[in-house]
This record gives C-alpha cells, structure tokens and sequence, in this order.
C-alpha cells in the first residue's frame, strides 16, 4: 500500500454558483454538519503524517468557511503545498492578502465562459466581472494563477476565446476540463455531453494554442471519456495517490465515491491512518485483484485500472464491473448509445441545462486526478 | 528522467547554457517529505519525488548562481556530475516550466 500524495479537502459544499454540471452529490443536506476548524486541523495533522504533500482546499465555494485563513495556516505550518480551488466569489483583495499572509500557495479560480452573459448563464448567478476582478488580484499578489473552465457541449466552441482570455489574465495555468458525469452533472449529461465533430475543433485549437503558448502558460485539456477507447486511470488507481475528506469528514478514495454501496468511514470516529490501510471503503478496489474480465487479463490493467468505479456503478449498477467507457467492455453500449445521441443528426439546438437549485448549493468543483510524475 | 514532448517539436528549444542563472518557479516549492525519506518538488497539481542528485541541482538554483557555477559546486561534493547531465536536466524543467532562466538584468529576488 502507497502513501497517498494529496488530499482533497472539501470544506463545505454550499456555493454561490448553481453550476448545471456541478459534480457534487445530490444529497447535500447529508453533508451540512461540517466539521470545525479543530477538526481540520487534526485532519490535516494526520494526512501529513500519512505522507500527505498537498492540500486542496475545496468544495462548494471554501471562501464561505470562516476559518479559511487559520486552516490555510494550520496546512502551511505543516509544510503542505496548499491549493484554493474557488469560484472567487468572496476573494476579495482583503481576504486574499490574509491568504497570502497565512501561506496559500496557489489559486486555481474556476470560469464558466470568457463572455459575460454566458459565464453568468452557466454559473446560474451574476459572478463573471468578480472572477475577472479576483483572478487581478491574486496576479497581483504575486500567487501563480490558475484558470478552470469546464467544457461541455455550452461551451465547448468558445474554447479558443477562453484561452485568449486565460492569456489575457496571465494565468499561469489554464486547465480545461471536459465535463465528468458525477453528481448533478449526470442529471444533465445530454444536454452536456458535446459531438465528435465539437471535440475534433476544441482539440486543434488546444493544440495550436499549446504550441504558441509554451513558454508562458500550461494548457491542460481532459479530454472526455465517453470518447475515449480506452478508461481513465482514475485517481491514479483506487486509494493509491489521493484522499478526499467530505464537509461532514466522510473519508474517500475519489470525491464521487460516496455514491457506492461501501460503509462509510469518518475522521470523527477513527484516525485517518486507520481508515486509509483498512477501511472497506478504501480496500474495496486497492489493486488489481478485484478486477473481473476484461480487467484481469488485460496488460492495461496496472495503466488504467479499470477505469473509473464510480462510472462503472452509476451506468451498470456494479461497481466491480470494467469501466463501460472501455470499448472492451461488455456494457460498453451504454457509452456507445449516450454518444450516438450527442451525434445523431436529428439533433438540433441545445437541450435545456437543468441548474443545481439554491438552497443547499452544489460546488463548482471541477478537480480530477493529480498523480505524481516522475523525474 | 526522461525527455519531453516539447523539446521534440517544430520549434526547438534552446538548451540551458552555462552562463544562466537558474531559479524554481514561482509556483514551485523544494522540500522533503519525512514520510518518504525523499526530496521532493511541489507543483499546483503534481508533486515529483527526486533523486539526491536532482534535489542537489534545484537547490543551487537561486538566480544568482550561473549552471556553471552549480556544476562546480555539486562536482566539489559529488565525485562526477558532468556539466552536459546537469545541463540536460535543467533544460527538460525549464520545458516543464518549474525553473527559470531570468534574462540578465531582470530582478533575481523574486
């Protein structure tokens, strides 16, 4: 058993945003007794001394927990490497420079569009102009920057205005993620999930711009699986590099696993250690014995792991069967018949997006794997 | 260590000389981790375990030694590090943008 390298740590998931493609479970309310500072502290305390580098602090929107400043500290005087993952609403210049002072590393502010009105439709609330105003600020204050932009079927043809903004802004790191289908995402998956020919354009641009932009920005592009012939390697397989702690302190491999069948497992009633060498929750699907065919006998098998759990669960209702983005899996039609439909030339328009109500809100959380590269 | 894609395309790179003077990036932290018994170097969504060597390379990076200079230092306290390896691997980390080379002339400090 590996160490894990980073955790996610999902300190609330109230948001602002209503964000249609928001990954975040559909049960929040089960998620409102949030744990307090001591606790993230003692949280942080512990995945550091499980090896932990780097802490993503996430949710929903972290600027509505009261306590960012000291939990930002508490993961600087620890020594980890600390990530604010934000819509920036609520970054004003005042916070930010307590952020910096406490030691917060990076900023990664998500954006729905470049263009106001689109932002600000796909957002579900007025937020464009304060993005622009906050990612200013945290140029600013010297903090590299990162922008986020979730690409869907919406906005997927704008991808060469988003990069021209990201340059504009001077990001240091543009990350364009292809919608995954977790959460609320999923109830909105037609109306999301963009054709073949959409992707072939949004790649030669990703391309393009990569080449003309290397010297001053990474371009990051998560292509989406559906299109794929082969799964992801999700979260560099189950419960090896990463940990996700929910708002409540529910532990996870991945922050989508709390939809599986597995018994839950809580920083309130055991250490974090304990949780991640034994809990069934994390040995559920740790290596490659649990994989049935065509997983076993696959030479991709220790590359991808079979995909994605949560993926296999939501389309088959088996969380042990092969990712069906796979085309070597026997459910595989399922993927098959979602992407027909997203190509299939009756269609005309945009299906209507179904925002996550207010309320309770969803995250705009738009995290995937970060697996460790070696030198 | 292996060689990256960028240093493959149209356009060539220019390799790291020895009049440089190298420093991390801004979004880019040294350190080691107690729990591996390794260096380490954090990036905003990666973290690279180093060999002794590599962590010996970064750590001279400061802006204001030249990579000749850092040659010679790490060839004071390791037997062989030839300039041509230490060269090589600087340049595959400027490609991945986590060291600088700062023009001459541009502040060091930051």
């Amino acid at each position: 058993m590996d160490s894990p390298f980073g955790l996610l740590a999902e300190l609330t998931y109230r948001c602002p945003l209503a964000c249609a493609y928001c990954s975040n479970p559909l049960n929040m309310a089960d998620y409102s007794d949030e744990l307090t500072t001591d606790e993230w502290r003692r949280v942080l305390v512990e995945a550091r001394d499980l090896g932990v580098l780097q802490c993503h602090l996430s949710g929903g929107e972290p600027l509505l927990r009261r306590d960012l400043v000291e939990i930002v500290a508490t993961a600087h005087d620890l020594g980890l490497y600390s990530n604010l993952v934000t819509s920036a609403l609520g970054l004003s210049r005042q916070k930010a420079e307590q952020l910096l002072a406490a030691g917060l590393d990076h900023v990664q502010v998500s954006i729905q569009a470049d263009e106001p009105a689109v932002s600000d439709r796909i957002a579900g609330t007025p937020s464009f102009r304060r993005k622009i105003e906050a990612m200013g600020v945290v140029k600013e204050l010297g903090w590299p920057l990162t922008m986020n932009v979730v690409l869907h079927r919406q906005n997927i043809d704008r991808v060469a205005d988003v990069l021209r903004l990201a340059e504009e802004m001077g990001a240091d790191r543009v990350e364009l993620a292809n919608t995954q289908y977790y959460g609320w995402a999923w109830r909105n998956r037609d109306a999301l999930l963009p054709s073949r020919e959409q992707l072939e354009a949004a790649e030669l641009v990703v391309r393009a711009a990569r080449d003309r932009l290397r010297d001053l920005m990474d371009v990051i592009y998560v292509i989406p699986d559906y299109y794929s012939r082969y799964p992801k390697p999700c979260m560099g397989g189950w419960a090896s590099r990463q940990l996700t702690v929910t708002p409540n302190g529910d532990v996870l491999p991945c922050p989508a696993a709390q939809s599986l069948p597995l018994p839950r497992a809580n920083v309130r009633e055991d250490p974090l250690e304990r949780i991640w060498a034994e809990s069934p929750v994390m040995t559920a699907f740790r290596g490659t014995d649990w994989m049935p065919d065509p997983c076993r006998s696959c030479d991709r098998r220790e590359l991808d792991f079979g995909g994605c759990r949560c993926q296999a669960f939501q389309l088959t209702g088996d969380a042990a069967r092969t990712d069906p983005v796979c085309h070597l899996s026997p459910d595989h039609d399922l993927v098959a018949r979602a992407v027909e439909a997203a190509n299939a030339d009756s269609r005309a328009g945009d299906l209507p997006l179904v925002p996550r109500p207010h309320g309770v809100r969803g995250g705009d959380r738009e995290r995937h794997d970060a697996a460790p590269q070696g030198i | 260590m292996e060689p990256t894609r960028a240093g493959t395309a149209a356009r060539p790179r220019v390799g790291v000389s020895g009049s440089d003077r190298p420093r991390l990036a801004r979004h880019v932290r040294l350190g080691f981790c107690p729990t591996r018994q390794k260096p380490i170097l954090l990036l905003p969504e990666t973290v690279v375990v180093l060999n002794a060597t590599g962590a010996g390379i970064l750590e001279l990076c400061d802006g204001r030694r030249t990579v000749a200079e850092i040659v010679a230092e790490l060839g004071a306290r390791y037997r062989t590090v030839p300039d041509e390896e230490v060269r090589r691997y600087l340049t595959q980390l400027v490609a991945r943008r986590c060291v600088e080379l700062p023009r001459s002339g541009e502040n060091t400090d930051g």
